[in-house]
């Protein structure tokens, strides 16, 4: 699997996006599968927005003392007996993952599901250095069969569609008869738990990711509805945890406040199946888990994040809310975005990540509808943070001439009401006059990003400053 | 008394289709107000905001307070112009104390005019008549930065002879986006495609929305498929109206 | 320098523009000391009865089938009835929890029980939770040798007995009672929070029961 981004490709990505059927069948089960739910879990408590505020809260409270509470918790990781490694961009990360793998003469790590993983591409980078990465969460699974990349946050392969996975799982699983049914879900998620047993069992590393870390015990935390994280973490000899530097949370008490909106958020269940909280190794006497724990703490540019205007994005805890409920992400997926992170909260976090210059365009993929604020149960302010990228990038003239040239002629008129009256009062009517025959233009120079695929509808008459100046001027006419 | 109400046209408004206007005045001054256009109004700021041109929008929203500020009240027919100076204005000028405050002031007396009527006015109901099958969209700005969903909902009710049959995914995006319909046109007309289908499967006669941005980009991709579902701003039934051309079509 | 320091420096400096490293800390150490509980759900702050019905209910609703028995003395009878009515062999793996060890397993059918950790060849577990949560039919398990933590996830059938009186109504409740138990700012090596069987949507948002964990997930509650 090869990690090419292709986010200043948006445009085109989504043309393709658009054009593909089988995609676009596929994404239809994005909102059938998690809009419906989500409102249904959040209706069933009361205290759901309450609760929001305190998630947004908590986590406003950490970032403002981030640095005493890695500190903290770092501390707690060292007294249970576990190391911390610090990197500060991917590279460093792969390489200490790769170092703790090698001491241990590892051939095969098991992975639970991890976006910081996709985003440092470490499978990649262990497939290079001949050790073999074996995604177990269903989804990330497939798409490693196929060489893909998730195109969602929580559901990595909700743009594949069953009859994908069934060839897929034909072609790599051959050592298992040709004659078998694998027409429903219910037999492509036996095989694959039938495959994935033997990997778990047999691996000499787990590697996963942390949705939260507790700085008051030294604590990881996934949330997983499979069991794979578990299997992951609990029968290798080492586990080595993957997180960045804003997973970190205070308290227990905390955790469970955002708990509780995490999966109502995600995918509409009031907690997910399994919440595993993991300190440090195995304990004497103790009959089983990992010998060795590792928690890789990431930055990747996060901490430039902190005190920019980007900082409430780092209360993001990856529900994937916000994509589930936009219409963009509804029609294009999640491949389009070109990197790891899609939707809203890709479009504000990948350019904080890459750099307004690559991860630009996706700030401007979006309508402002504001849906993704509205669900988002940390409260981030998506859309202004948008439209923050888009002044960065304003700031730098890093948008195209045409749209500059464009907007500076509208502003120079908006800013002058006389002149924009004037200017107006003589192209309304003419305008008007053209389009009186059918009320609206199929095509107008100028107007053709519109008329593309939309009639324009004509100006009724004179602009409205004229007719008003009219009624106005025969009023006091009448008056006199 | 009667309050002073100055009409923030909306530069859609002004420009395609006045009669939204007039409607919004006929409805203002029926509830008692004394209505004032002021003439120094060109647009609300909003393709410079969200195109990142922070110097404009700050002088177009300067120009704005400027013309607006003695009046009791300012209303617009448009959720998205009335957030733009009730919402956005004072965090724009959040680094500016004097104009921070100017902002703050206009944004208290500044309405969207089915919420004005309702929740400022107490307008219970309208006296007129329309009998037509009607199905509304919630526009995103109006819904979701000001929270306007029941007022038209509960003027419309009162019309006579009207009839609502609410479409799937009333408050989904019609895909228009200002500048974001032509900039991405390709993804905005798969968003307006499938609004339409919702639009087309409700039964309804008559499209209604509150915001002319919208209303145009609907309007447009109904008629571009041969739709007969007419559209119109809600503004126009509630003010009797409904004559004449809809938004896109041709006088008769 | 090393990337802690840099990484450690770079949010020090920025956050120095707000506040002294010295508040920041003292304001770390008063939180993690009192651990604030937030909002607790109406749902969950209920009497003991109530909680334990709530438990049950919630627990139903994520596919977990529940059994109610009297007393230690019908656990063994219940989960042999379990097991048979399942078609489940008659056999299962357990750790050396002594609530679970002394209990007179040869009244029920012969069973055949193995002690220790799961190795992945037994078809069925048994585990004493911790506790339980009522707000959402969660059981709370800990690690150790007396419940090893690959019976929660290994075997396809898991079977947990837990205490009626171990069942509170909020997570946080729970969070107190590990407190108490295991030192402040300690907890054992594993968790568990388990809310019924393994599941996944990862196929066209279809939701499947039984993906890596269990399939199937009965829990005893024993009025105790």
């Amino acid at each position: 699997m090869t990690n090419i981004i292709t986010t200043r490709d948006f445009k085109s990505n989504a043309k393709e996006a658009l054009a593909n059927k089988t995609l676009q069948k596929a994404l239809t089960h994005v909102e059938a599968g998690f809009i419906g739910k989500r409102r249904l879990a959040m209706e069933a408590l009361p205290e759901f927005d309450q609760l929001r505020d305190n998630a947004r809260d908590i986590k406003n409270h950490t970032l403002a003392n981030l640095d005493a509470y890695l500190e903290e918790y770092e501390e707690k990781v060292v007294a249970s007996g576990g190391k911390v490694h610090w990197a500060a961009d991917g590279e460093e990360a792969c390489n200490q993952i790769l170092d703790i793998c090698r001491n241990v003469g590892a051939r095969t790590v098991t992975k639970g599901k991890s976006m910081i993983a996709e985003e440092i591409g470490i499978n990649d980078f262990l497939e290079k250095n001949d050790i073999e990465p074996v995604e177990t969460d269903l989804g990330e699974y497939i798409i490693q069969l196929r060489g893909e990349t998730p195109s969602h946050i929580i559901a990595p392969a909700v743009h594949v569609l069953k009859e994908q996975v069934e060839e897929d799982f034909r072609r790599v699983h051959d050592h298992l008869p040709v004659s078998r049914n694998l027409e429903e879900p219910e037999s492509l998620l036996d095989e694959a738990r039938k495959v994935l047993r033997a990997k778990f069992l047999n691996a000499d590393v787990g590697i996963t990711g942390a949705n939260f870390l507790i700085a008051e015990t030294g604590t990881s935390v996934i949330v997983t509805n499979e069991g794979n994280g578990d299997l992951t973490q609990i029968v290798p000899k080492v586990h080595i945890v993957l997180a960045s530097i804003e997973k970190v949370t205070p308290t227990l008490d905390d955790v469970s406040q955002i708990l509780r909106v995490l999966a109502r958020s995600a995918t509409g269940q009031e907690i997910s199946v399994y919440t595993t909280f993991s300190t440090g190794p195995k304990r004497q006497g103790d009959v089983d888990g990992p010998e060795e724990y590792h928690v890789i703490i990431l930055d990747n540019g996060r901490s430039n994040m902190i005190g920019s205007e980007f900082q409430d994005m780092l209360r993001c805890i990856r529900c994937g809310s916000c994509m589930n409920h936009c219409p963009v992400y509804h029609a294009v997926g999640g491949h389009a975005y070109g990197w790891v992170y899609p939707g809203p909260m890709g479009a504000v976090l990948t350019p904080s990540l890459m750099g307004v210059k690559d991860g630009g365009q996706l700030p401007n993929a979006s309508t402002f509808c504001g849906r993704c604020e509205a669900v988002c149960p940390m409260r981030i302010p998506l859309p202004k943070m948008m439209r923050h990228w888009r002044e960065r990038e304003f700031e730098k003239h890093l948008n195209p001439a045409s749209q500059r040239w464009g907007l500076n002629f509208w502003a120079f008129f908006a800013k002058r009401p006389r002149l924009y009256h004037l200017a107006t009062s003589l192209g309304i009517p003419l305008l008007s006059l053209f389009g009186r025959r059918k009320g609206y233009f199929k095509y107008l120079p100028l107007a053709s990003g519109w008329t593309k695929y939309r009639d324009l509808p004509a100006p009724e008459t004179r602009t409205f400053q004229q007719q008003w100046a009219q009624r106005e001027a025969l009023k006091q006419g009448g008056a006199k | 008394m009667a309050p002073k109400v100055a009409l923030f046209i909306t530069c859609l408004v002004d420009l395609f289709r006045p009669k939204i206007g007039f409607a919004a005045i006929k409805l203002l001054e029926d509830a008692g107000c004394e209505i004032s256009v002021p003439v120094a109004q060109t647009c609300c700021g909003q393709p410079a905001y969200n195109s990142g041109d922070r110097a404009d929008t700050e002088a177009i929203a300067k120009q704005v307070i400027k013309t607006f500020e003695d009046h009791d009240y300012v209303v617009a027919p448009s959720g998205s112009c009335a957030a733009m100076i009730k919402i956005h204005y004072p965090e724009l000028f959040k680094d500016d104390a004097d104009w921070q405050r100017r902002a703050v002031a206009l944004s208290k007396k500044t309405f969207e005019l089915t919420s004005f009527l309702t929740d400022v006015l107490e307008v219970e109901q309208i006296d007129t008549h329309l009998e037509q099958k009607v199905t509304y969209h919630d526009s995103c700005a109006g819904l979701r930065e000001l929270g306007i969903a029941g007022q038209p909902r509960k003027l419309l009710a009162s019309v006579d002879g009207l009839v609502m049959e609410e479409m799937k995914d009333s408050d989904v995006c019609c895909g228009f986006g200002g500048t974001f319909c032509v900039k991405y046109s390709d993804i905005s007309n798969a968003i307006v495609s499938k609004k339409a289908d919702t639009i087309n499967t409700s039964g309804a006669d008559l499209l209604l929305a509150g915001d002319l941005g919208c209303l145009m980009n609907m309007a447009g991709k109904l008629k571009r498929q041969g739709s007969k579902t007419k559209v119109r701003h809600v503004a126009e039934v509630l003010a009797g109206m409904s004559d004449g051309p809809a938004i896109a079509e041709a006088k008769k | 320098m090393t990337s802690r320091d840099a990484i450690l420096g770079r949010i020090n400096t920025t956050l120095n523009r707000a506040s002294e490293k010295s508040a920041r800390q003292q304001a770390v150490k008063a939180r993690l000391s009192k651990h604030p509980k937030g909002t607790i759900p109406a749902r969950a702050r209920l009497d003991k009865k109530a909680q334990l019905k709530l438990f049950c209910d919630q627990a139903e609703k994520v596919q977990t089938s529940i059994r109610r028995v009297k007393s230690y003395n019908g656990v063994p009878k219940a989960i042999a009835d379990y097991l048979r009515d399942h078609n489940l062999p008659a056999g299962f793996c357990m750790g050396e929890d002594e609530r679970l060890q002394n209990l007179p397993w040869e009244k029920a059918r012969a069973l055949e029980i193995k002690t220790g950790p799961s190795d992945g060849e037994d078809a069925v577990g048994v585990s004493h939770a911790f506790g339980g949560i009522a707000e959402t039919g969660t059981l709370l398990l800990v690690s150790g040798k007396d419940n090893p933590t690959t019976i929660n996830f290994l075997p396809e059938t898991h079977v947990v007995v837990v205490r009626s009186r171990d069942i509170d109504g909020d997570y946080e409740s729970l969070w107190s009672r590990l407190r108490k138990e295991y030192g402040t700012g300690k907890l054992p090596r594993t968790v568990n929070w388990i809310t019924g069987p393994s599941r996944s949507g990862d196929i066209q948002q279809t939701i499947l029961l039984g993906a890596h964990g269990p399939r199937s997930l009965h829990v005893i509650v024993v009025d105790a």
